[in-house]
């Protein structure tokens, strides 16, 4: 059934990366309970631009919960507080008439604000680069059983690849740490045959590149793990603690 | 040996520090409990396990400065780390929601360490440190426990103890990498069952000392 609300917005409203920032307040009125919270926040900048003001900057691109590229942090919650979904993927159904709602960007030291909601993730694909190659052969496609993956591996490997890249683990983590994002990166390679000649490599490479980013430590909190729209287990997290300890204890690895 | 500094400096080896030192304390504590109950025993019991404690020499003194050496690693490495993190976000939310990962004890952790610290110096200094050349540690002890300022004192300590492990003990295996589907549940178990134990076990010796003795 088709339901209108009205709802107060505190945004969060900053002009560039230098810019002070500070939360504003607008007023949300006649929002369909069908509509996603993106959807709501067109109809608000809609409203800003015909009045001739700046229009709310966010970040999206699928709209379908596949891509990584939105996210906000809504009343305390990076995502809004319906598990296993995008920002995009939440609906104002989940909202009651006359609610008050936060929307704050991604905060960490890592992502510096470009404007308003969008926030500079660059650091992540930074450690994806860290990471480095695996070793794939070239030339013809090889035979689909050429490598034996058991299918216990695999089944790990892909809920660990499923990590769509959002920093919502980030967000969550009340120390600001990308752990979840760096375990779910090692583990998915990892647990392959392909991605096994370079682990110790990959893994000392990429806690590198974290600590030199400005993420914070993990002290395993469980946030990331509540939070991530895919659902990315902490079990990846202790996987790539044991893939640096073996990469510093017992690898040629420097 | 560069890379070893290099690797115990890593966010992942400072952890490693947490946990192997944490978990060294969580044995001391369940040994120093298991050796506190015999003053359920009475005077001659409780006394005589102290002197056959201290005639274990040279093993007390080495295991008091392994201590030590532990105790300074966990604060040190702890203190780096709360700011460390802290840095990590330089502005806050406005508004802070947990989704149900945290708990009473990880949201706690530097702060119930650091209250630890305080109560483990003064504890020191009262029993530790006490004279013993013309009275017994029994005699300490129990006298201590006269005082309801002391009961109460300790009972606040062991339950700000008992917190800080209930995060702490799971959390130490789960940073060593042992997260193994059959065992964690068990680790978990073993480290809210532990926690308690530390609570009520040592928070009811300064009860029963200050109603029964
Ligand atoms: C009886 C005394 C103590 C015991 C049994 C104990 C035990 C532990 C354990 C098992 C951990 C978990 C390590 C990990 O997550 O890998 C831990 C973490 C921690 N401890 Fe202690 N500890 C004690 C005293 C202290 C003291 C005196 C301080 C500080 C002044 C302290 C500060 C911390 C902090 C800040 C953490 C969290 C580190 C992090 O996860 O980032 N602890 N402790
Ligand atoms: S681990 Fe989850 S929360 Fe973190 S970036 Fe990947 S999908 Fe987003
Ligand atoms: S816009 Fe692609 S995941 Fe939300």
């Amino acid at each position: 059934m088709t339901k209108a609300i009205n709802l107060t917005l505190k945004v969060w409203r900053q002009k560039g990366p230098e810019d002070k920032g500070r939360l504003e307040t607008y007023d949300a009125k006649d929002i369909s309970t069908n509509m996603s919270f993106l959807e709501m926040l067109d109809v608000i900048n809609e409203q800003l631009t015909l009045a001739g003001k700046e229009p709310i900057a966010f970040d999206h691109d699928c709209r379908e919960g596949i891509c990584g590229m939105c996210g906000a942090v809504v009343n305390g919650r990076p995502h809004g507080p319906e598990k296993g979904t995008t920002l995009c993927q939440l609906h104002m159904r989940h909202f009651s008439d006359r609610d008050t709602i936060f929307i704050e960007p991604w905060r960490s030291r890592a992502f510096k604000i470009i404007k308003d909601l969008v926030v500079d993730r660059g650091a992540l694909d930074r450690l994806i680069q860290a990471g480095g190659y695996i070793s794939a052969n070239t030339g013809g496609a090889p035979d689909a059983n050429a490598i034996p993956v058991p299918q216990a591996s695999a089944e790990l490997a892909f809920d660990a690849a499923a990590c769509i890249g959002c920093g919502a683990c980030v967000a969550a983590c009340p120390n600001a740490s990308a752990m979840l994002f760096v375990g779910a990166k090692v583990s998915h390679l990892v647990l392959l045959p392909q991605g096994e000649p370079e682990a110790a490599q990959r893994a000392t490479a990429m806690v590198r590149e974290m600590d030199s980013l400005g993420f914070g430590n993990c002290s395993n909190e469980r946030e990331c793990e509540a939070e991530c729209p895919k659902e990315i287990s902490i079990t990846n997290i202790a996987r790539l603690n044991r893939e640096y300890f073996k990469s510093r204890f017992f690898s040629n690895v420097k | 040996m560069n890379w070893f500094i290099h690797t115990i400096g890593s966010s992942i080896g400072k952890k490693l520090l947490m946990a192997i030192t944490g978990l060294g304390f969580c044995g001391f504590l369940a040994v120093h409990l298991a050796g506190n109950l015999t003053i359920y025993g009475g005077k001659a019991s409780f006394n005589s396990y102290s002197e056959h404690l201290h005639a274990l020499e040279p093993l007390v003194t080495i295991a008091e400065w392994g201590l030590l050496t532990f105790a300074v690693v966990h604060v040190l490495t702890g203190a780096v780390l709360f700011y460390q993190n802290l840095k990590a976000r330089p502005v806050r939310y406005s508004v802070n929601k947990s989704a149900g990962g945290r708990s009473l004890g990880s949201r706690t952790m530097p702060y119930t360490g650091i209250l630890l610290l305080a109560f483990v110096i003064f504890h020191l200094i009262n029993f530790h440190f006490a004279d013993r050349t013309v009275t017994t540690i029994y005699a300490i002890v129990s006298g201590a426990f006269k005082h309801p300022a002391y009961v109460v004192v300790y009972i606040i300590a062991v339950a700000i103890a008992a917190v800080h492990v209930s995060h702490g003990f799971w959390s130490a295996f789960q940073t060593i990498g042992a997260n193994h589907p059959k065992y964690m549940p068990l680790v978990r178990t073993i480290g809210t069952v532990f926690s308690l134990m530390v609570g009520i076990g040592f928070g009811a010796i300064p009860v029963y000392l200050f109603i029964f003795v």
